[in-house]
């Protein structure tokens, strides 16, 4: 019966101490550094695990949804643990611009201003275009369409799907909303979802939902399928399809950073900052994940269109953030939030 | 008991028993202090399809998982079904297997690209929706309908119904009139916990992507920059939780006392030609709540793809999962202490209410919990925001009612007179309570620390919302893989917490407990 209290005695005193142990490490010696990633560990985590290697920073990392992470940021306030936002795409990004500290104009400039804040406080490290991802075994390249509005017709009822809580997915809608208007794009959505769409988490589930033969297209960012093609093997039946130039469902994003006002190691975040833009990283983001690299220099992945030739809707980056929080809205709304 | 010790003791209750109500008040305070478009937000034709869905959910898993656990506790116990020894441990062993890997491995099963369209066999969007979910919460639910029953059954006093039949009734009206009515105490609990645990599952209407309340509460969380709506929308649930509860203290109520009958062996219903149909509708409940998720689970990971994940992140995810289990088995107990010493010496309604406080978390769904404490600690306790602490505080009130039937039963079995005696002896307080006290409650405190230990390696929506960054456990590794679809990445967490919850639910169920009598502690729901 001792033995008994004994262990749970020990049951209360070894972890206890343990987790005084596991958060004495967090001392000043050491270089740390927190980044809330709405990019998938299992796009990143490799990068950013290299960032840790060459760097010597101990970095932490919370993965989230984007849109999730800025309003979880926005909530955080000046309390925020966040260094480094990671975000998906740009209107995240902007969603939070008042919390971020502009970066030097020699980091910036690396990139074309279209694939930045105007004020510099984020700043596009890679891009990427909207595409229609599509099963090759069950539909004809010529019968898809060129717009994202053919898709409301009955007869893609049951077989699309996308993912809402998605931080592109998101942006796209803004930038129909910001091209086309806000009472369009309702009834897009509205129309849409009588089409009776499956609703994903993510880009990566919409693609395997394609693969395994639950849905016919999805809407999602063009990379995702070159990298489970690398992962599943040549034939993995998913190919994408690029809609017409100025369509919304055309919109060339980024995937960017931001440093956070109050964020206690600044000079780490700029190290990782430095870092995505150095080729390494360009270089990455070209071979890894198949994005366009920004930085002049860095080859774009073959067999993509260049980055040049996709002419998305009269959408600037920067005024994506704004409408976030409505659009978000609007979703929920129309019942395609939760 | 001294009124010296007495002061701090209510004292210590006091305080456990208000953190326990903390997060429902804070909610409470912050739902009512919502504005206008929150509420309007929550009170719209969706929201009520979103109650009237979950509202189907719980009462046809309730309905399902009472009509086989009933009939599982029956075929074992009653009659002559061959095997039965056997089929009735395996019968009571889903309990390991958490309900989102059952859902899971539904999913990895025959689910679109899984095994069996692997296999060419075909697979399907239907394990997606109503069907799917409700499938994989009566596979997980139906043990603690089972268990109550089979217990109630064996404690039955046969005579009754040996003499409705020797009175001319048939075998059928024996039990329909004179059985089922003692039977139904038990059955009512067994399906009041079945409705509180589909009610608050986050896990399994999730991966099944059916939209019930907790879902839509997580959803509106993580989709919306204003939060109220979610804080809003959780107290709809705790709505429907308390109408559960409701229920339950009418059925409480009504339950006749139970005669105390004598325990003899009685002679097993002969099933004749039932025989091997029975046994092999036993089987296959229990082949698909059990046998089916190892295996598939088992197949995914031999299969070996280019996703299984590192080792080093397993190992390191199941370190947190049994740290943060350890230390809210711990804590639990250290809390459940005053309140049940209090309750065990000093019955009264005061500290019956104190009791009931704390059992009143108990009936919060875990993203309830979590999403409270999301709040109150980044808004009131920002040193602790996002801390190991906050989370196992979650865990401590989520689970606290698991450690109070275990320490209040062991409390219960201490008689003062030992205690006085020890005194009398000239030994000190400490003294007193190292020798004697604690050596009889420790084997009742250990049982309510092993069932919170359990909960806390299953819990998954307090955990996903509460982690600390890099704090990944078995379940959110579960999580984190499935939102990938990725069965191989998901099985091997998967299977890991079954391995490592199993020997602690045979410590529970199978170690023979020499005191039966008194409180046993119930198996609790606790959902993922």
């Amino acid at each position: 019966m001792k033995r008994l209290l004994l262990c749970l005695a020990l049951l209360l005193a070894a972890p206890t101490a343990l987790a005084a142990c596991g958060s004495g490490d967090d001392g000043d010696d050491s270089r740390t550094l927190t980044v809330y990633s709405g990019r998938a560990e299992k796009l990143v985590g490799p990068l950013l695990a290299d960032f840790e290697r060459r760097s010597g920073i101990d970095v932490k990392v919370r993965y989230a949804n984007s849109a999730e992470l800025a309003a979880t940021i926005g909530e955080e306030g000046d309390r925020t643990p966040a260094d480094v936002f990671f975000s998906q795409d740009a209107g995240a990004l902007g969603a939070i611009e008042p919390q971020l500290a502009p970066l030097p104009a020699a980091t910036l400039e690396q990139v074309d201003e279209r694939y930045r804040d105007p004020q510099g406080r984020w700043m596009g490290v890679s891009g990427r275009a909207r595409v229609i991802a599509y099963s090759t075994k069950r539909v004809k390249k010529a019968d898809l369409p060129d717009s994202i509005f053919a898709f409301t017709d009955p007869r893609w009822k049951g077989r699309i799907g996308f993912p809402p809580p998605n931080a592109s997915f998101q942006s796209f809608v803004s930038a129909m909303r910001l091209s086309v208007g806000d009472d369009r794009t309702r009834q897009w959505l509205q129309d849409i979802k009588k089409n009776e769409p499956v609703l994903l988490e993510n880009n990566i589930q919409t693609e395997e939902a394609i693969a395994n033969g639950e849905i016919d297209a999805g809407f999602v960012n063009h990379y995702y399928v070159y990298e489970l093609q690398a992962e599943h093997g040549d034939d993995f039946p998913v190919a994408n399809h690029f809609l017409a130039d100025g369509d919304p469902g055309s919109l060339v994003n980024v995937a960017g950073t931001g440093i956070l006002k109050t964020a206690k190691h600044a000079d780490e975040a700029q190290e990782l900052v430095d870092f995505l833009l150095s080729p390494t990283g360009q270089q990455y983001f070209a071979t890894k994940t198949f994005e366009y690299p920004l930085v002049a220099g860095v080859a774009a992945p073959k067999g993509l269109p260049a980055i040049e030739s996709l002419h998305g809707p009269e959408v600037s980056l920067g005024a994506l953030g704004g409408k976030l929080e409505s659009t978000l809205k609007l979703l929920d709304d129309v019942g395609l939030g939760t | 008991m001294t009124a010296l010790r007495r002061a701090p003791l209510v004292a210590a209750a006091v305080a456990v028993a208000a953190l326990a109500c903390l997060p429902l008040v804070y909610l409470v305070v912050r739902g009512a202090g919502a504005g206008s478009e929150a509420w309007s937000l929550v009170l719209r034709d969706r929201t009520l399809a979103l109650v009237a869905r979950t509202v189907g959910l719980v009462a046809v898993v309730t309905t399902a998982a009472t009509a086989v656990g009933v009939a599982l506790a029956w075929l074992v116990v009653r009659t002559d079904l061959p095997g039965r020894r056997v089929l009735g441990v395996l019968a009571a062993l889903p309990l390991v297997v958490p309900s989102y890997v059952i859902a899971l491995a539904f999913i990895a099963a025959v689910g679109p690209g899984g095994a069996s369209a692997e296999l060419g066999l075909g697979g399907g969007r239907w394990v997606y929706g109503f069907d799917g979910a409700a499938a994989a919460l009566v596979l997980a639910t139906y043990p603690y309908v089972f268990l109550l029953t089979a217990a109630a059954l064996r404690r039955l006093d046969p005579s009754l119904e040996e003499a409705a039949r020797s009175l001319g009734r048939s075998r059928w009206a024996a039990f329909r009139q004179v059985t089922l009515p003692v039977l139904r105490p038990s059955i009512g609990a067994g399906a009041i916990l079945v409705a509180l645990y589909t009610l608050s599952d986050f896990g399994v209407v999730s991966l099944m992507r059916f939209d019930a309340l907790t879902r839509a509460v997580y959803r509106q969380y993580q989709s919306l920059f204003d939060r109220e709506p979610a804080a809003v929308l959780g107290l709809v649930l705790v709505a429907l939780t308390a109408l559960v509860l409701l229920v339950e203290a009418r059925l409480a109520r009504r339950g006749t006392a139970r005669r105390p009958g004598r325990e003899r062996p009685v002679a097993p219903v002969a099933l004749g030609s039932w025989r091997w149909p029975a046994a092999g509708f036993v089987g296959a409940v229990v082949g698909v709540a059990l046998v089916l998720p190892v295996a598939v689970l088992a197949w995914w990971v031999q299969r070996g793809r280019s996703d299984l994940p590192a080792l080093g992140d397993v190992a390191s995810s199941a370190g947190h999962s049994l740290l943060a289990a350890a230390l809210a088995a711990g804590f639990a107990v250290l809390a459940a202490l005053p309140i049940a010493a209090l309750v065990a010496r000093r019955p009264s309604a005061s500290t019956r209410l104190l009791e009931r406080c704390a059992f009143a978390s108990n009936a919060l769904p875990g993203i309830v919990i979590a999403l409270a404490l999301v709040f109150f600690s980044s808004r009131l306790l920002t040193p602790l925001y996002q801390s190991l602490a906050v989370l196992i505080f979650a865990y401590v009130v989520r689970f606290l009612p698991q450690a109070l039937s275990g320490t209040q039963a062991a409390l219960l079995r201490v008689d003062p007179q030992l205690e006085q005696a020890a005194r009398g002896l000239g030994a000190g307080l400490l003294r007193t309570f190292a020798r004697v006290t604690a050596p009889l409650v420790a084997p009742g405190l250990l049982a309510g620390a092993t069932l919170v230990f359990l909960s806390t390696m299953k819990e998954l929506p307090a955990t996903l919302l509460l982690r600390p960054i890099g704090f990944d456990t078995l379940a959110t590794d579960v999580w984190d893989a499935t939102a990938v679809s990725s069965y191989a990445a998901a099985a091997v967490p998967a299977l890991l917490l079954i391995v490592l919850s199993a020997p602690v639910v045979w410590l529970l169920q199978v170690r023979p407990r020499a005191d039966r009598e008194g409180r046993e502690p119930s198996p609790a729901p606790s959902s993922g």
